[in-house]
């Protein structure tokens, strides 16, 4: 409780988040689907597919190339919203390989104002394995800090201990809940207290259920938590209440 | 059995009067084959030949059975005789002479085989063939290089050889063009699509003449006008039009049963001993339904009491392909006393001597009644039967409109589509993969096709500019460009595996996403182990409907309650449940939404109550209390009722209007009143009448006037409240996912392709939200947009029904529901329930956990 009312004085200005602990680490959970680390003031998100619209294009489907604008507006509000020392973006943060050279100047030049005055670590990912090209940032393939760890994708073993305090992204997950013979399906985080699968946050980015195999490498089965997004709130569900699609 | 021929029927005793060609005038073959088969050709035959040998494009509209399909193929059959055998080398023999287009390729197979035997047994010298995507690619690139002179196919069929370099050569002598079924295939978007290639036809053949086949329609000048080049944008052409008045009138009639008639729901279980007698009384019943579902159930009801184990069989689309030809063979070989279908068996085939035709659940439209009733008895001089059940007390008004209807011969058939955008698209890209297009005469061409004469050039430009780089404001993907344009003005494709790529997308059938049932043995019988393999394929079902389920749910489908084990990749697990009764409920509501014309003649009925008197006494004293408790809607106004009922207050309004157009105007004014106060929480919607219920005092607020009923039904409701629900309507997602893939934005899934496509994949949802929020008046998002207005959230009906009702509405307060509001209270719990943005139920969900939680 002490640490909670400390971390409200000090922060009284940062966005509401959804605090949990993992690892031991007190993070913030936003609705945007970023995470919040107050004690290192590092925002972390995940996935952001910048120009995957073009990357489509090249091959002669025509997506709309607004998706990188939409990501990067998206981004920009959340980092109005924490101002945070430092980013860590983890892996797939552009769709392809030639994605960061593609990146229209307009973009470019935003994405380099939101960096200014940072740190800003890329951490690479399956869809960009080098460093983005003509930008600022330090490139690394994970990055441990204190006791979180930041990589990609997930190590595929439960109770390891490379997986304690694991943030990362890659499985873009979402759950599903029904009501009412109705069903919802949004973007959620998904954690089981010692490491933590972050929602995807580009504008064209789709979402893998949680109930996926994919998923069972790295919870025990139902044996964890999502946090769905929403409107200005996220949703918490134990695994147990969610459906397959 | 033997069967009369599909396209032609024993002729009646020949007319003494013909003000055509005069039979005697046709070839010796011809007259000693006719003669041969005891038949004689009829006057539209002889007239159809007469316009043909014109020039003149004609539009035969007759019944079933009078030998239509027959006099579509005479002229090219006569044509073809006179040119003789080819000679290999002449010049215009390397093209076809006639095509044959039919909605369906299982038609086009039919007819062919039909066809072959007057050509051989007059020893015509004829070559004809079929196209569909069954024919093997061997004989498809055959018939580019040598082709028949009669070429049988589909729409998709013509816009792929149109796509292709050689399309000129291989139509230059193209002389006629046979559209079979034009009533059907002129309302969907495949007649967009027929409609271009049309143009692209004359294009290549100046004076080809067309022939269109039609059912009775409401208005044949639109179907004059759709068969011809329309040169003038001012004036309309019209092709000429033969009219063969109808045969024998229909016998048809309601039900009349000694059950009580159900107020509401859809099964018609209450008649099902009645329509078994039925059965039982005639040789073949065609059951025909509105839905898939409908189907479902009525097949295990009738079972359930098939003490006689009369062989009754189930057709509808979802069915394996299999097991659907097994019932048509069946059926063709007279082994079956009746099928239960659905619209899958509504056009097109017909096999022998269906002597009756019941129609359950409400006809929806007096022209679609029609052709139902035509399926039974192809003779035209004897009259077909059909017997109407309702399913409840407001479809007994809608079958005792469509029956007059029937009587008097009226048609509903809907007006004429404009021209889709989605479809265009298509077509330019096919037409650039056949040449380099140039803009200015590819518009013309296109502006020739009647549905599309009213394409503005600022359209058409956004249309090509879609096409070559998808058409955005932001011009980012010009290097990736699929169209480019030359130093002469021409727009090539920039690569050949665009023609590729235009190839697997062609056509504008998009199936909803669809899973296959697979048998599998029960977990329910405490076997842990992982599902097996999986055995016997059930047929197909569509993703949505699954999605809604969990594990362990029970469903009908293909005649048997299964239940959910699992859904991997794209198949859906299931094995046999041990209870009869389904947990989800089957009807999911209607395709078809109520005509405007049985709509209105509804209404004109519940006004009139001198016309009771030819209905049902229970359903007369239920509109007798009506009138005594409440009022009755009136024919032009709006009836609204308020009345409290439990601890809520309800609103009931009987627009008539049809399901679709109901849904939309709920959620608007849900929307509406909530802003004005009135704590509304959910609507339900039927074809006949929504019902909002809510907190808030409905009767005060609309009776002290603080909420006045003409503003609150005012026609600016279809401005920003219907924008701001669009943006989250997944109706409107799932029309958009259909543009995109026809306008070619996203590809196709193709057989093999699913494993990975339920997954990740580009979401169209996540396309729509951004184009939505980035460029609004994006050409996809018109198209998306026209699509909405005529289909699923009916619009323009809304439109309609809001500029009619003004200054007519009517309020009554009441101190309980009244009689006619009772059918649709009860369908609260049946029907999905329309309210509160999706967050509230996440919240609601959320809440129930804390409470659980708590206890």
């Amino acid at each position: 409780m002490s640490a909670l009312t400390s971390h409200l004085r000090k922060y009284a200005s940062a966005p509401v988040c959804h605090d949990i602990q993992i690892n031991g680490q007190l993070v913030g959970l936003h609705d945007s689907g970023v995470l919040w680390w107050p004690e290192e003031s590092t925002l972390v998100v995940a996935d952001l597919h910048l120009e995957k619209g073009s990357s489509y294009a090249r091959r002669g489907v025509m997506l709309p190339p607004y998706d990188t604008g939409a990501t990067l507006e998206k981004l920009a509000g959340v980092m109005d919203a924490f101002d945070p020392a430092r980013v860590i973006c983890l892996g797939d943060s552009f769709h392809d390989a030639g994605g960061s050279d593609r990146l229209p100047a307009h973009y470019r030049a935003m994405l380099t104002t939101l960096q200014l005055g940072r740190e800003w670590i890329w951490v690479t990912g399956n869809h960009d394995p080098v460093a983005p090209v003509r930008l600022c940032g330090e490139t690394v393939d994970q990055v441990e800090l204190g006791p979180l760890k930041f990589r990609h994708e997930p190590v595929e073993k439960i109770g390891s201990e490379a997986a304690e305090g694991e943030i990362c992204g890659h499985l873009h997950p979402a759950a599903r809940v029904r009501r009412f013979g109705r069903s919802i399906r949004r973007p959620c985080f998904t954690t089981d207290g010692t490491r933590m699968v972050l929602p995807a946050f580009g504008a064209l980015t789709g979402g893998l259920n949680v109930t996926d195999e994919a998923f069972g490498m790295i919870f025990r089965r139902r044996q964890f938590s999502v946090f769905m997004l929403g409107n200005d709130r996220l949703f918490p569900f134990t695994a147990s209440r969610l459906v397959a699609d | 059995m033997p069967k009369t021929s599909l396209w032609l029927s024993p002729s009646c005793p020949s007319h003494p009067k013909t003000e055509a060609m005069d039979a005697a005038l046709l070839p010796n073959r011809f007259q000693s084959w006719f003669a041969h088969r005891g038949w004689s050709p009829r006057p539209h035959q002889l007239q159809l030949i007469d316009h043909l040998s014109a020039g003149h494009s004609t539009l035969l509209i007759a019944p079933t059975g009078a030998g239509k399909t027959l006099a579509g193929f005479l002229p090219s059959l006569l044509e073809l005789e006179a040119r003789g055998k080819r000679k290999a080398g002449a010049a215009g023999s390397q093209g076809v002479h006639t095509l044959y287009i039919s909605p369906l390729k299982a038609l086009a197979v039919d007819i062919a085989r039909n066809l072959e035997a007057p050509v051989s047994e007059m020893d015509l010298p004829i070559r004809l063939e079929t196209r569909t995507g069954d024919t093997p690619s061997h004989k498809r690139q055959r018939q580019k290089t040598n082709p028949p002179d009669i070429l049988l196919t589909t729409p998709e069929q013509i816009a792929l050889l149109l796509s292709d370099p050689a399309s000129e050569r291989l139509f230059a002598s193209l002389k006629t063009v046979v559209l079979d079924e034009l009533h059907a295939l002129v309302t969907s978007k495949r007649g967009d699509l027929m409609a271009l290639g049309l143009a692209r036809l004359r294009k290549h053949a100046p004076g080809l003449r067309t022939i269109g086949l039609s059912a009775t329609v409401a208005e044949p000048l639109d179907l004059r006008a759709y068969l011809v080049d329309q040169p003038d944008p001012g004036t309309r052409a019209l092709a000429h039009v033969v009219e063969v008045s109808g045969g024998a009138k229909p016998d048809v009639s309601i039900l009349n049963s000694e059950e009580r008639l159900p107020w509401s729901g859809h099964s018609s279980r209450y008649a099902m001993g009645d329509i078994y007698e039925l059965i039982k009384g005639h040789n073949v019943s065609l059951l025909f339904v509105n839905t898939r579902s409908q189907a479902e159930a009525v097949f295990q009801e009738l079972w359930r009491i098939n003490a006689d184990t009369l062989p009754i069989a189930l057709h509808h689309g979802s069915l394996d392909v299999g097991q659907r030809r097994k019932v048509e063979a069946a059926m063709a070989a007279g082994m079956l006393r009746a099928v239960v279908a659905t619209s899958s068996l509504d056009m097109g085939i017909d096999w022998g001597d269906i002597d009756l035709v019941v129609n359950i659940g409400a006809p929806k439209g007096a022209s679609r009644l029609a052709q139902r009733i035509g399926r039974a008895n192809h003779r035209m001089d004897e009259p077909s039967k059909a017997i109407l059940i309702p399913a409840n007390r407001f479809e007994v008004l809608e079958c005792q409109a469509a029956l007059a209807a029937s009587r008097r011969g009226d048609q509903d058939t809907p007006p004429l589509r404009k021209g889709a955008l989605d479809v265009l698209a298509q077509h330019v890209l096919g037409m650039a993969c056949a040449d380099p297009i140039d803009p200015v005469a590819l518009f013309d061409e296109i502006r020739s096709a009647e549905t599309y004469r009213a394409l503005t050039w600022e359209t058409f430009e956004k249309v090509l500019s879609f096409v070559a780089t998808g058409g955005y404001a932001l011009k980012s993907y010009e290097q990736y460009a699929k169209l480019k344009k030359g130093k002469d003005g021409l727009w090539r494709i920039a690569h050949p595996k665009i023609a590729q790529q235009y190839r697997l997308n062609v056509g504008t059938i998009v199936e909803a996403p669809m899973l296959k049932v697979r048998l599998v043995r029960s977990k329910a019988d405490g076997r842990r182990a992982p599902i097996g393999r999986g055995g016997r394929m059930l047929g197909e079902i569509e993703e949505y409907f699954v999605e809604q389920m969990t594990p362990g749910d029970t469903f009908i489908f293909g005649g048997e309650v299964l239940r959910l084990e699992g859904i991997r990749e794209n198949e859906a697990f299931v094995s046999r449940a041990k209870t009869d009764n389904p947990m989800i409920p089957s009807y999911m509501g209607g395709k078809f939404p109520l005509s405007t014309y049985l709509a209105e003649s509804v209404r004109s009925m519940l006004a009139t109550p001198g016309s009771w008197h030819a209905l049902p006494p229970q359903v007369r004293e239920w509109l007798e209390i009506q009138q005594e408790k409440s009022v009755l809607p009136s024919k032009d106004g709006l009836l609204v009722e308020t009345f409290p009922r439990g601890h809520k207050n309800y609103m009931v309004c009987y627009p008539f209007e049809g399901r679709l157009a109901h849904q939309t105007l709920g959620m608007l004014l849900t929307k509406r009143l909530e802003r004005l106060g009135a704590r509304p929480m959910g609507f339900v919607a039927n074809d006949y009448a929504l019902s909002i219920w809510g907190l808030g005092d409905l009767s005060l607020l609309f009776s002290s006037g603080k909420i006045p009923l003409d503003t609150l039904f005012e026609q600016d409701i279809l401005g920003d409240d219907l924008d701001a629900w669009l943006a989250e309507s997944s109706l409107m997602k799932r029309t958009f996912r259909n543009c995109a893939v026809i306008a070619g934005l996203i590809e196709r899934r193709h057989p093999g392709q699913e494993k990975t496509g339920r997954q990740v994949t580009v979401s169209t949802d996540l396309i729509y939200d951004v184009l939505r929020s980035h460029e609004p008046d994006h050409i996809l998002l018109q198209a998306t947009w026209n699509d909405a207005a005529e289909g699923l959230l009916d619009i323009s009906r809304l439109g309609e029904l809001l500029s009619r009702i003004q200054g007519r509405i009517t309020h009554t307060g009441l101190p309980r529901v009244s009689p006619l509001a009772v059918p649709i209270l009860l369908e609260i719990g049946k029907e999905p329930v329309y309210g509160e943005a999706m967050d509230a139920l996440l919240e609601d969900a959320a809440e129930e956990l804390v409470l659980e939680a708590m206890e």
